[in-house]
């Protein structure tokens, strides 16, 4: 186990060595220079070079990757250069928010999808198993962007306003307040993240309540209760955990989105932001956060699954 | 057939494909045609889904922004295939150290979520149509090398391989002509479902500003238009979105079912 954990830890660093490589030489290779990104498409020649010797990227390529990693690594992230503040502390908020509402989303998924798929698991082919997966199909399908405006149309309308268009409340202000601004955003995740996790929690749920152990449960003269709780949950839910930690990537991606379409002042936002305002460094440093959440999320969801599952465990 | 998922799906895809090359013949109007003075409206005999906030036909702009949908998910992925098949293909192959090199930068690549990947290209690049196809093509390629390595391994010591090595085949030759007929089925499927989730990560660039750029009539870029208008009118959202769902939920039935019908290979 303790080698496994650091295998797991040894490819995360190699991941996130990666993408600093991408996120620096995309912005410093492609054509467009990060002096042409700041000064703009149409910027004369001579300004750009003056901007380059300024920022010294007429350098060579590799020293400058060393240093601005060396910055990176040792926490002096400088300033940003539309919102003329700290990296750190503008970075700090936006990743709390974000954990706020994809944390949200996620405790809604799961409390929402397991009973879900549990049930069109054990009324298989009945007509509720056929309303709840075709259901789950539209909703991998709907487009986020779509689902959050649907959500705003109907249910943040001037007809019904029971909630925010969007925005943010501090949770200090009121928790009222707070979930109201959080309960469309968080909806809109939950709903396309639900139709994975109700499909994986039936298809699992239905090959284990063909196995033999789940018979022996039975005939042992378990109550019904007991034989789901206690013994098929248990293992019919290992496809849905590998799910759910394949869906954190796509709540990296959907959260950008839903926050963009709520005006939510998350990590999404701020990478939006950055790139319309040409913000270099802020950009760079969000796109490499946000990677090393989702890597080590990933690792949670992994040591999660070797938990519950003693074949991995002990393998 | 069996499975009603793929009869579904044909049937889907097949109306969305029509309808989307038919587009100029069936169209009312030219996707920039604008009647300001009946501007958000709702369906009537003249606008059969109504008008958008420059009175454009949303009919029209909708039948014109499935071919651009479909141009951009039907280049992404192809785009994809292009650079992944060969990788795949070749990784696998060749296996040993290579192999497993090969493997450790795709795992990278994937662990991070392929929006931002195509984000941060069309940063690079800039927006537009050709960008965020490039940028979601590449942004697929990882993926497409994994699902191709694998298949690869699973043949690469069938007899007909040891064959054709043993008639001095070169290993070109093995690896297009006898290697990559035989992984051929989980690829087409591989290819199917990712042309629906291109089709989506396009509209996703388009909505947030960083894809096909106006007035080009486009499902991503309509939606973006229509949130500040959408109560005044919600039928500039809903026709488009309804179109975008439609033809995902088309490509997906289509992709489970063929994955239903031909097994999965490899």
């Amino acid at each position: 186990m303790t080698r496994y954990v650091l295998d797991r830890l040894l490819s995360i660093a190699l991941v996130l060595v990666l993408v600093s490589l991408i996120v620096f030489f995309a912005i410093h290779v492609l054509p467009g220079s990060a002096a042409t990104l700041i000064l703009g498409e149409y910027a004369t020649p001579e300004a750009l070079r003056t901007l380059e010797r300024e920022m010294g990227l007429d350098r060579p390529l590799a020293a400058q990757y060393l240093e601005w990693m060396g910055a990176v690594v040792s926490g002096r992230w400088g300033d940003s250069l539309a919102m003329k503040q700290p990296v750190t502390a503008i970075v700090a908020l936006r990743l709390l928010n974000s954990a706020y509402l994809a944390g949200l989303a996620l405790a809604a998924v799961v409390l929402v999808a397991v009973p879900l798929g549990t049930l069109a698991a054990l009324r298989q082919r009945s007509r509720l198993d056929l309303a709840i997966l075709t259901a789950s199909y539209v909703g991998i399908s709907v487009p986020e962007f779509v689902t959050g405006m649907v959500l705003i149309l109907v249910l943040a309308g001037p007809r019904l306003m029971l909630f925010p268009t969007g925005g943010y409340a501090d949770p200090g202000a009121g928790l009222g307040a707070w979930l109201r601004h959080l309960a469309l955003p968080a909806a809109t995740l939950t709903l396309v993240l639900l139709a994975h996790v109700v499909r994986q929690t039936r298809s699992g749920l239905v090959d284990v309540l063909r196995t033999p152990y789940v018979r022996a449960a039975r005939l042992k003269g378990a109550s019904e209760a007991r034989v789901i709780l206690r013994h098929a949950l248990r293992n019919g839910l290992l496809p849905a955990i590998t799910v759910l930690a394949l869906d954190l990537g796509y709540l990296m991606g959907g959260i950008v989105i839903v926050e963009e379409v709520f005006a939510y002042p998350g990590m999404g936002r701020l990478i939006i932001y950055a790139i319309q305002n040409r913000d270099v460094p802020l950009l760079q440093i969000s796109i490499l956060i946000v990677a090393a959440v989702y890597a080590l999320a990933n690792f949670a969801a992994d040591l999660l699954y070797a938990w519950l599952n003693p074949r991995i465990r002990y393998a | 057939m069996r499975s009603p998922a793929l009869a579904i799906g044909t049937w889907v895809l097949g109306l969305v494909l029509g309808l989307s090359l038919l587009a100029p013949l069936l169209a009312p109007y030219a996707a920039t045609e604008q009647h300001i003075v009946q501007r958000l409206q709702g369906p009537s005999p003249t606008y059969p889904l109504g008008t958008d906030q420059y009175g454009r036909d949303l009919l029209s702009r909708t039948l014109l922004g499935g071919r651009t949908a479909l141009l951009l998910g039907v280049g992404a992925v192809a785009l994809g295939l292009g650079l992944g098949v060969p990788l795949g293909l070749a990784s696998a192959y060749v296996g040993g150290r290579t192999d497993e090199a090969v493997m450790r930068v795709m795992d990278a690549l994937l662990s991070f979520p392929s929006l931002l990947m195509a984000l941060l290209i069309v940063t690079a690049l800039g927006a537009s149509l050709t960008h965020a196809l490039l940028a979601i093509g590449i942004a697929n390629a990882p993926g497409i090398a994994r699902i191709v390595r694998s298949a690869t391994l699973g043949v690469r010591h069938e007899e007909f391989v040891l064959a054709a090595h043993a008639r001095g085949e070169s290993p070109l030759y093995v690896m297009f002509g006898e290697i990559f007929p035989n992984v051929l089925p989980p690829i087409v499927i591989e290819a199917t479902i990712r042309t629906g989730f291109a089709i989506l990560t396009g509209a996703s660039l388009s909505f947030l500003g960083l894809g096909v750029q106006p007035p080009t009539a486009d499902w991503g870029l309509m939606i973006r238009e229509a949130r500040q208008y959408v109560f005044l009118s919600a039928w500039p959202l809903l026709v488009p979105g309804v179109a975008l769902a439609v033809t995902i939920v088309g490509f997906n039935l289509f992709g489970d079912g063929l994955r239903d019908r031909l097994g999965r290979v490899g």
